[in-house]
């Protein structure tokens, strides 16, 4: 044999292999299986500090799983490979099938087969009409079927019946329908972005102008976050109910916003921004996703002057809202860099929205701000953010407290209007807090797409599950003496369930009541031994 | 939104109620089952059921013979029943009442929904099988026991005071959303227990088989069952996408939860392709229908208390 030829043998036999069914149960299966640590393993996608906490505990485990990319299941290319085969498999399973259906579509009824008494229902009977006139009743009962006349020799009429055949075309648009979903889910997931950024409710300003508006972004493989829809949102107010047992009952931030046309006239549109509830802008949409506090200190330097900041401290417990966090100051008008680092300064600690103390220990008793508090450590000298390292805005580097360049110089619990000293006269005064909230914008303009072909799974699957296929033959023979004899067969081609008593139905219709004719008994349906019985 | 107490009270001691009368249908089916007489299931008898939906004209399984005192338990016992799942749903709605809202927003009342779901479901897999009541009578106590289990465990260890719901649940999609899982869920529990049984019957011979429905029967139970539950299943999770659309920001963000759905989804999937694949029919199919509902208790119980996700603020 040649090549070629050997070649194309494998590649037909692999498409044969591939789009087989046991292929495809298997693909599901490989699919399930594959999802699984996905759902039981922390995931990069979801919350990168689990990862990092699970890595923490797991030294010798989490390298090798992280190697074979079970933190970042969804998009690892082992699970793109399942994903991917299944989806040939599921093109090798509907085209040809299409086709078939097709065919079908236009071939007429199956012939009536010769012993219709071996088929699982089967009924005969004699009646006094003639053979002619049993074909009309049988035509008339059987409307909505598709059905074939035929003769055998010997003036023997035949009818042969089928109906249900949208449960094939159900069942395909279920399946194409699939397909569809998940090449609208990948191009989403290619040409869509999601990011998150934190804004004060104090008036301030998001506007969606690039990803580095961003506290993070995270676009598809082809987003480069520059050509993002243009809009702003300014948010005015956060307002948060709760019941008396600290429960959480309503959030509803107000905001206004700009959509892309209303930029240039610089208008404005108020919206009541709610949980479950986003503002949509085109496609782009905006969500409340949560909320904290930004506590605001003014520090007056030696020197007489000021600066003031407000940085969100992020809840620590959600229950309470105890919030913790660090705002950082570099002491004003130094443009030596050396001197410049030796006196920065770094308010860390704990805020509480409703502050009990145990002892002078801080915590929260209510999640609503009521008597806010602040328990702070203040460090000053070098807080190492000129290292060239990223730092994170919630905390400070502990490895400059450690090598002894950042140092504790007071800790204090402070009431908003109250305010502490430094060794060096430096005044730092709790202002007060500001609420911010925590919005998400997210874009994924084949959303639409995937709902509509959602609704084409449930549909076609609701036609594929409840239509029955099944088939019906008469056969009519002229009695010996006088009137007809009426022979019925039934087959139900797929899951026979019900068939039964439509049959017999269709049966008692046809034939006169007790008129049997031995050796078959009267109108019965009668078992079939299907190939699996044991 | 305030809850009332008294209210509340009367649906927990109806809750309770519920699940004693269960236990006790569960007695006396149990009763039935160990001193009723075995069912002639010749081989030739089973056999002849194989296949289709005829079964009306063969020896009829409920005949004389088998009459007597079992068969009287034996329809106490789900008279019993029926009585009990009215109470269980007026517990359902008695809690609903007492928060105003709809009563399945933590894992007790989850649970609960369930299993008045499983309940009722099968209470209609008898009534629709009459024909053949006495034989699927027998699986009363399969069907009842892991309903007991739940519903204890439920009134136990996951048992919460009535609450209000909290921002992010508070969406007229979690009466769309979470009724959707819990029936299908109710229903895969009683197909799940047919497939199960299956199992136990399939190798001919065994003792425990000669007094179960033959295998054919199980095996259609199993397969209506599902069949129903499966399109429901299918929109539960689309209305989950839909919902999380409008509350995480994505329709479909890899959330435990949804991920193990997805999953039980496919083995589901992978449970009706069996059934109509060559070679799989039979066990085979059996197993995987037993596996799908494997992945919905570890959906339910495990993925709700172990695995933190963006479902687990519906709470326990
Ligand atoms: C793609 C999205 C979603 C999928 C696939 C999904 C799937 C499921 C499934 C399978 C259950 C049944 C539960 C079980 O076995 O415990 C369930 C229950 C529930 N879902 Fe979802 N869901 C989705 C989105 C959402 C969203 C957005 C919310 C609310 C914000 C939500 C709230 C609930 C609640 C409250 C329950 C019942 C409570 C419980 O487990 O105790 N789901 N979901």
């Amino acid at each position: 044999m040649n090549r070629l030829a050997q070649l194309t043998a494998l590649a037909r036999n692999t498409w044969r292999g591939l789009t087989s069914m046991r292929t495809a149960l298997a693909l599901l299966f490989l699919l399930a299986l594959g999802a699984l640590p996905g759902a039981l393993l922390p995931q990069y996608s979801l919350n990168a500090q689990r990862v990092r906490t699970y890595q923490a505990q797991h030294p010798i485990l989490a390298p090798v799983l992280d190697r074979l990319g079970f933190f970042e299941v969804f998009a690892s290319p082992w699970f793109a490979a399942i994903y991917l085969l299944l989806f040939i498999s599921l093109v090798g399973c509907v085209v040809p099938r299409s086709i078939d259906y097709a065919r079908q579509l236009r071939r007429a009824p199956v012939a009536t087969p010769r012993n219709l008494a071996r088929l699982p229902h089967h009924a005969v009977g004699q009646t006094a009409s003639t053979p002619a006139e049993v074909i009309v009743a049988a035509r008339r009962r059987l409307r909505g079927w598709r059905i074939a006349e035929g003769e055998e020799p010997g003036g023997v009429r035949t009818l042969s019946a089928e109906r249900g055949y949208l449960r094939e075309a159900g069942n395909l648009v279920f399946h194409v329908a699939l397909l569809g979903l998940l090449v609208s889910f990948a191009i989403g997931k290619l040409i869509g972005y999601e990011g998150q950024v934190i804004v004060l409710a104090n008036g301030s300003q998001f506007c969606n102008s690039g990803s580095l508006a961003y506290d993070s972004f995270r676009p598809g493989r082809s987003v480069d976050g520059t050509a993002l829809t243009p809009f702003c949102v300014q948010v005015n107010a956060f307002r948060p109910t709760y019941l008396p047992t600290g429960a959480p009952e309503d959030y509803r931030a107000a905001i206004t916003y700009q959509g892309p046309d209303d930029i240039a006239p610089g208008t404005w549109h108020p919206y009541l921004l709610k949980v479950n509830d986003p503002l949509r802008i085109g496609g782009t949409r905006v969500y409340l996703l949560g909320h904290g506090y930004a506590p605001q200190f003014t520090v007056t330097f030696p020197d007489g002057q000021q600066r003031s900041a407000v940085v969100q401290w992020p809840p620590v417990e959600l229950g309470t809202m105890l919030s913790e966090g660090t705002t950082k100051f570099d002491p004003p008008g130094i443009t030596d860099d050396a001197t410049r680092r030796t006196g920065q300064l770094a308010i860390t600690g704990l805020f509480a929205p409703t502050a009990t103390f145990r002892g002078s220990l801080l915590s929260s008793a209510f999640p609503d701000m009521l008597d806010p508090a602040v328990a702070v450590d203040v460090l000053k000298g070098d807080l190492g953010n000129n290292s060239g390292r990223g730092q994170s805005i919630f905390s400070i580097d502990q490895s400059m407290v450690d090598s002894g360049r950042l140092k504790q110089v007071a800790r204090q619990n402070l009431r908003p209007g109250e305010q502490l000293t430094l060794p060096d006269r430096t005044v730092v005064h709790f202002d007060g807090v500001t609420r911010f909230v925590s919005l998400q914008v997210s874009y994924d303009p084949t959303q639409l797409w995937v709902l509509g072909f959602a609704m084409l799974i449930l549909g076609g699957l609701g036609l594929s599950l409840i239509v029955k296929r099944r088939r019906l033959w008469v056969r009519v023979t002229a009695a010996e003496l006088a009137g007809t004899v009426v022979e019925l067969g039934g087959l139900a081609r797929t899951e026979a369930a019900g068939y039964g008593e439509e049959f017999e139905r269709i049966a008692a219709d046809l034939l006169p009541p007790g008129r049997a004719q031995p050796p078959v008994p009267t109108v019965a349906s009668k078992a079939v031994i299907s190939k699996d019985g044991r | 939104m305030l809850i009332n107490p008294v209210v509340e009270y009367y649906s927990d001691l109806a809750y309770g109620t519920a699940l004693v009368l269960y236990l006790i249908a569960m007695v006396l089916h149990a009763v039935e089952y160990s001193v009723g007489r075995v069912p002639v299931t010749t081989a030739a008898a089973r056999v002849a059921v194989e296949g289709n939906g005829a079964v009306a004209t063969l020896a009829p399984p409920d005949s004389e013979a088998l009459r007597g005192k079992p068969e009287r338990v034996g329809r106490s016992a789900v008279a019993l029943t029926g009585l009990a799942v009215l109470v269980h749903a007026g517990s359902l709605a008695l809690r609903g009442a007492a928060i105003g809202r709809v009563p399945w927003a933590n894992m007790y009342e989850f649970i609960s929904a369930i299993c008045c779901v499983a309940v009722g479901c099968w209470l209609i897999a008898l009534y629709r099988q009459r024909s053949a009541a006495t034989l699927l009578r027998r699986l009363g106590v399969f069907v009842l026991l892991p309903v007991v289990v739940l519903m204890f465990l439920g009134g136990t260890v996951l048992y919460a005071r009535a609450a209000p719901l909290i921002p992010s649940l508070n969406s007229y999609w979690i009466t769309i959303h979470v009724s959707a899982a819990i029936t299908a869920t109710g229903i895969l529990l009683v197909s799940g227990v047919a497939s199960a049984l299956y199992l136990v019957g399939a190798p001919a011979g065994s003792r425990i088989a000669a007094r179960l429905p033959d295998i054919t029967t199980l095996d259609r139970m199993a397969y209506r069952t599902a069949v129903v539950a499966f399109p429901i299943w299918t929109f539960a999770i689309m209305a989950g996408a839909i919902w999380a659309e409008a509350a995480w920001g994505h329709y479909w963000g890899w959330d435990p939860k949804e991920t193990c759905a997805l999953v039980a989804w496919v083995v589901y999937a992978g449970y009706l392709h069996a059934r109509a694949t060559a070679g799989w029919r039979g066990s085979p199919a059996a197993w995987i229908n037993v596996v799908g509902f494997a992945v919905m208790l570890f959906n339910l119980f495990f993925v709700n208390i172990v695995v933190a996700g963006l479902h687990s603020y519906a709470g326990l």
